[in-house]
């Protein structure tokens, strides 16, 4: 089974590549029909409105078939496609507030290792509760949250499920500052749920 | 609540996604169980970030919404075309 979904990566890198641009088009087209739902759950999730993953989605479909020939087939054309949706993601993040770059302290002070507060128990599998619209937000929020850095590690591990290889080759950065990076999203993202559903605890169980 | 600023606690803190991703080392491993038997504080820290991530691994993924497959189709077929009518 992996064989011959290799060979048909293989076969479609070789027609996105082809000279004859009908080839090239109708692959393209492919490309978009297999891969776009996960670029644009990543982009949504990244950037956190529609209007703005949408556009980061059609950046990294366009880039990638233009820039097809330069792809050296050294790592899956699943994890190439992240490592090109990611920056154009993480770019259109930065350009969105410069102020914050120049005039804020250094990333080290959002993105540094938090120590756990919050250690509170949480008596529920998270098969079994209700994944309410409030809860959705939360979780969205507590992402959201994140500097944008971890945020990036934490979808494409976490959430489209890349081994930590694959996330480290998606972000461009060495495996062990992945791992770094992965410990530190989820350590603040659970910080932040541990707030989130103390307060809500607090709230349904007065009521 | 417990302060958690225990030195041992500390220690393995940076460890424990490599723990709970099953990518550590099997002399660290044990270390980090030994801890655990012991540290309720711990405990909750492991059992919470297992919760974090399988939370945000159900919830149900968003489609890509019809429109924005179409509107993504029409710009590549676009961008296509410019480059098939542009002359080498």
């Amino acid at each position: 089974m992996a064989t011959a979904a290799r060979r048909d990566e293989q076969e479609l890198i070789a027609a996105l590549q082809s000279s004859d641009s009908a080839i090239a088009a109708a692959a393209c087209a492919e490309l978009v029909q297999i891969y776009s739902p996960r670029i644009y759950r990543m982009a949504l999730k990244l950037m956190g409105t529609p209007e703005e993953a949408e556009e980061v989605l059609q950046e990294t479909f366009i880039s990638a078939c233009q820039h097809i020939g330069q792809f050296a087939g050294r790592s899956a054309l699943g994890t190439w496609l992240y490592r090109i949706g990611t920056n154009v993601g993480l770019m259109r993040l930065r350009r969105r507030r410069p102020e914050a770059i120049s005039i804020d302290a250094p990333m080290e002070t959002d993105d540094r290792e938090v120590l756990p507060q919050q250690l509170v128990e949480w008596r529920w599998q998270p098969e079994e509760i209700v994944l309410s619209q409030e809860l959705r937000q939360a979780l969205d929020q507590a992402v959201a949250q994140l500097p944008e850095t971890l945020r990036a590690a934490f979808i494409l591990r976490d959430i489209e499920g890349l081994s930590t290889a694959e996330t480290a080759e998606a972000l461009g950065i060495s495996v062990t500052a992945t791992k770094v990076r992965l410990h530190r999203a989820r350590l603040q993202l659970r910080e932040s749920l541990s707030r989130y559903f103390a307060a809500a605890e607090g709230t349904h169980g007065r009521a | 609540m417990v302060a958690h600023d225990r030195e041992s606690c500390r220690e393995l803190l940076g460890a424990l996604s490599d723990y709970i991703d099953g990518e550590l080392e099997a002399r660290l491993c044990q270390e980090i169980e030994q801890h655990l038997a012991e540290c309720q504080d711990c405990q909750i820290l492991v059992d919470t970030l297992r919760k974090t991530i399988r939370l945000y691994q159900r919830e149900r993924p968003e489609a890509l919404p019809q429109a924005v497959e179409e509107r993504l189709r029409q710009a590549l077929a676009s961008v296509h075309a410019s480059a098939t009518s542009r002359p080498e």
